[in-house]
C-alpha cells in the first residue's frame, strides 16, 4: 500500500481537515465480457431473450457436461491486464467456488482463486484538484455470471432465469487505495473508459455489464491498522456509488463514536432511501471452499501470444490525452473530456480534420454545444445525427468569419434539427455575416440618429454606453455585423 | 487428527447434508481418517516440486473460439423441472 495523504471524513460524511476519521475504499468492478458466445459453452450472450433460452446443458449444470474455456475471453483479460500494466499469468488456475443458491445451479462458480490471469497493475485517476493518484489494481480474474432471480409475482415462489449464467466476467478488484467517495467514483469511471476503449466489455450499467462491489472502512486518521470493513454488494452506478459511500462512512463514524463496533458484514445499497442496510445476516461466515477445477486444465499462454495482443492495444485513454494536449494544445481538462469515450475523441478528431487550424474552436463545440444536444435528447455519438463534417462545416464558417459565434449558435440548433449543412442554413436564413464596412457604417450612423440623449452622454464620459451602442447596432443587423469591425469603427465614430 | 461432532457437523451443513444424528460418530472417524491421509501426504519432501493444479502433466487447457453453437432447447431441458412458469424455473422462495 502507498502512503497516500488520505481525505479526512467527519460525522456526517463532509469532508472537514482535521477531523478525526479517514475513509479506505476498495472495489471490485465485475465487467461483463463482450463475447458473442459463453465462457465455458457455446449458448449465446446477448441481453434481454426470454427466460432460460440461452442457457445450454452446461450453463444448467447438468451431469456429464464439460466446461471449454473461450478463447475471446481470455484474449479481452489479456487486453486489460496488459493495458493497466499488469503481469499476466503464464499459468493460470481455474476453481470452484462453493456455495447453494438457485441462480447457481452447480453449486459452485467456476472462478479463478490463487493463480489470476492477471496481477498487479495500476491506474491513474485525477483528483478534484487537478493532481493525479495512482491506484494499485491487486488483480484480475476470468469467472462466470451466475443466472437471476425474480422475486415479484410469483405467489410465494422464486423465478431462476439462468440466461445470464455462464456469461464470462472480468472482475478487477483494487488496493484498498481510495480514501473518499469521490477517488473510488474517478477510479471506477476510470476502469468504465478503459473497459470501453478496448472494446472488452459495452459498459452498460443499467443492464448490469459493469457493476461494482465496495468494501469500505473507517480508521482514526495516521493508523496503521485498517478497521473493519462493510462490503456494499452490487452498486451499478457511479451515482449510487458514490451515495453509498458517503451513507456507509458516516454510518461507521457514528456507530464508533457512540461506542458501537462495525461488524464484518455484506450490505445492499437502497437507490430509494439512500443507504445501505445489512442483508440478512448469513448463518455463518463464507466459507467457499475453493479448490482447483478439476475439469478445467490450466491456462498456459506463452510470450509470443501475449506480444501479440499487446500488438494489437489500441491508443490507451492516457496516452490519448496526453498526445491531445500536445498536438492540440488543449489543457489537461479538455484533453479528459474529449477522450473519455473513443467515440468522442475519434469524432473531435474528425472534426479538427475538417477545419484544420481551430482545434480549440472545434474542442469547445464538441465539449459545448455539440455534447449538450446530445445529452438533452439522450443520443450516442453512434446514432450520427451530426457527422463531424458537418459540424466541421459549420465550425469553418465561423473561422471564416461568414458567421459570428452567435450566430454560430443558431445555425447550430437548425441544424440540428432539419440535418441541414451549415452553409445551407446560412443561405436560406440569410445569415452571412456583415463585413462590408459601408453598410456597417450606415447601421451606426442610423443608430446614433435614433439616439441623440446617449451619444451626448457618450461623449459627456459615460463610457460604458460603448456597450449599449454594440447591442443596438446589433439588434439592428439582426447580430450579422462583424464584432470586431463593428467594436473598431464605433471606437471610430462615437466620439464624433 | 480427530475431526470434533460440531466439525462434522459444520462440513454436513456447508455440503446441505442432513446427517442422522447417530450417523455423527462414523462420519468423525471416517473423515478424520481422510485429513490423516492428507496430512501424510503434508510429511512428503516436496522441496523442489513446483505446486500442480492438476493430475495431467503436460496437458494444458485447449480453447474454444468464440462462436455460438447452441441453441434454444428450455423447452427439453425443462421438463425434467419440477415446477417451471412462464419460462422460468420456480424454486421455494429465496428472501435476499
Amino acid at each position: 500500500m502507498n502512503a497516500h495523504q488520505g481525505t479526512r471524513v467527519s460525522k456526517g460524511a463532509a469532508t472537514e481537515p482535521g477531523a478525526a476519521w479517514e475513509t479506505v475504499i476498495g472495489l471490485e468492478i465485475h465487467a461483463q465480457l463482450a463475447t458473442r458466445s459463453k465462457i465455458f459453452s457455446g449458448a449465446p450472450t446477448a441481453y434481454g431473450a426470454a427466460p432460460n433460452t440461452q442457457a445450454c446443458l452446461v450453463d444448467l449444470g447438468y451431469p456429464g457436461v464439460l466446461p471449454v474455456l473461450n478463447a475471446e475471453a481470455v484474449r479481452m483479460a489479456v487486453r486489460f491486464g496488459l493495458a493497466i500494466g499488469a503481469r499476466i499469468a503464464h499459468q493460470s488456475v481455474f476453481a470452484r467456488k462453493n456455495y447453494f443458491y438457485p441462480d447457481l445451479p452447480k453449486g459452485y462458480q467456476i472462478s479463478q482463486y490463487e493463480l489470476p490471469i492477471v496481477a498487479g497493475g495500476t491506474l491513474d485517476i485525477v483528483l478534484e484538484d487537478g493532481s493525479r493518484k495512482r491506484i494499485g489494481v491487486t488483480r484480475a480474474h476470468l469467472e462466470e455470471d451466475a443466472g437471476k432471480s425474480l422475486h415479484e409475482g410469483l405467489a410465494g415462489l422464486t423465478g431462476i432465469d439462468l440466461n445470464r449464467a455462464g456469461t464470462p466476467l472480468l472482475e478487477i478488484v483494487s488496493e484498498p487505495e481510495m480514501r473518499s467517495a469521490k477517488e473510488a467514483v474517478a477510479y471506477m469511471k476510470k476502469v468504465h473508459t478503459l473497459v470501453r476503449y478496448l472494446e472488452i466489455c459495452d459498459g452498460n450499467m443499467q443492464e448490469g455489464s459493469f457493476r461494482c462491489d465496495a468494501n469500505v472502512s473507517v480508521r482514526p486518521a495516521g493508523a496503521e491498522k485498517f478497521g473493519t470493513r462493510a462490503e456494499i454488494k452490487n452498486v451499478n452506478s457511479f451515482r449510487y456509488v458514490e451515495k453509498a459511500i458517503l451513507y456507509e462512512v458516516a454510518r461507521q463514524i457514528e456507530l464508533i463514536e457512540s461506542g458501537g463496533k462495525v461488524i464484518q458484514e455484506t450490505r445492499l445499497f437502497d437507490p430509494d432511501r439512500g443507504e445501505t442496510r445489512s442483508m440478512r445476516s448469513k448463518e455463518e461466515a463464507n466459507d467457499y471452499r475453493y479448490f482447483p477445477d478439476p475439469d478445467l486444465l490450466p491456462l498456459e499462454l506463452d510470450a509470443a501470444y501475449v506480444e501479440s495482443v499487446r500488438a494489437e492495444l489500441p491508443e490507451l485513454p492516457d496516452a490519448k490525452a496526453a498526445r491531445f494536449s500536445a498536438q492540440y494544445g488543449l489543457s489537461d481538462y479538455d484533453a479528459g473530456v474529449l477522450t473519455a469515450s473513443r467515440e468522442l475523441a475519434d469524432y473531435y478528431e474528425a472534426v479538427t480534420r475538417g477545419v484544420p487550424g481551430q482545434p480549440k474552436l472545434a474542442a469547445n463545440w464538441v465539449m459545448g454545444e455539440f455534447a449538450a444536444a446530445l445529452h438533452k435528447e439522450g443520443l450516442e455519438i453512434s446514432a450520427g445525427k451530426l457527422p463531424a463534417e458537418r459540424l466541421a462545416g459549420l465550425l469553418a464558417r465561423i473561422a471564416d468569419e461568414t458567421i459570428s459565434g452567435k450566430i454560430a449558435k443558431e445555425v447550430f440548433e437548425a441544424m440540428w434539427a432539419n440535418g441541414e449543412s451549415a452553409d445551407a442554413v446560412i443561405a436560406s436564413k440569410g445569415l452571412q455575416q456583415i463585413t462590408d464596412t459601408g453598410a456597417i457604417e450606415r447601421a451606426i450612423a442610423e443608430v446614433m440618429a435614433q439616439h441623440p440623449d446617449q451619444l451626448a452622454e457618450f461623449r459627456a464620459g459615460k463610457d460604458k454606453l460603448f456597450g449599449f451602442f454594440v447591442g443596438q447596432v446589433m439588434k439592428a443587423t439582426r447580430g450579422k455585423a462583424n464584432p470586431a469591425q463593428l467594436n473598431a469603427l464605433l471606437k471610430e465614430k462615437l466620439p464624433g | 487428527m480427530a475431526l470434533t461432532r460440531a466439525q462434522v457437523e459444520g462440513i454436513a451443513h456447508l455440503a446441505r447434508l442432513e446427517l442422522d444424528p447417530a450417523e455423527v460418530p462414523q462420519y468423525e472417524q471416517s473423515l478424520s481418517r481422510i485429513v490423516d491421509f492428507i496430512g501424510e501426504l503434508e510429511r512428503a519432501n516436496t522441496a523442489g516440486a513446483a505446486p500442480m493444479a492438476h493430475p495431467l502433466p503436460g496437458l494444458v487447457q485447449r480453447l474454444r473460439a468464440d462462436e455460438v453453437t447452441e441453441r434454444d432447447g428450455h423447452a427439453l431441458y425443462q421438463r425434467n423441472a419440477p415446477q417451471v412458469a412462464s419460462g422460468l424455473y420456480l424454486v421455494p422462495k429465496v428472501i435476499e
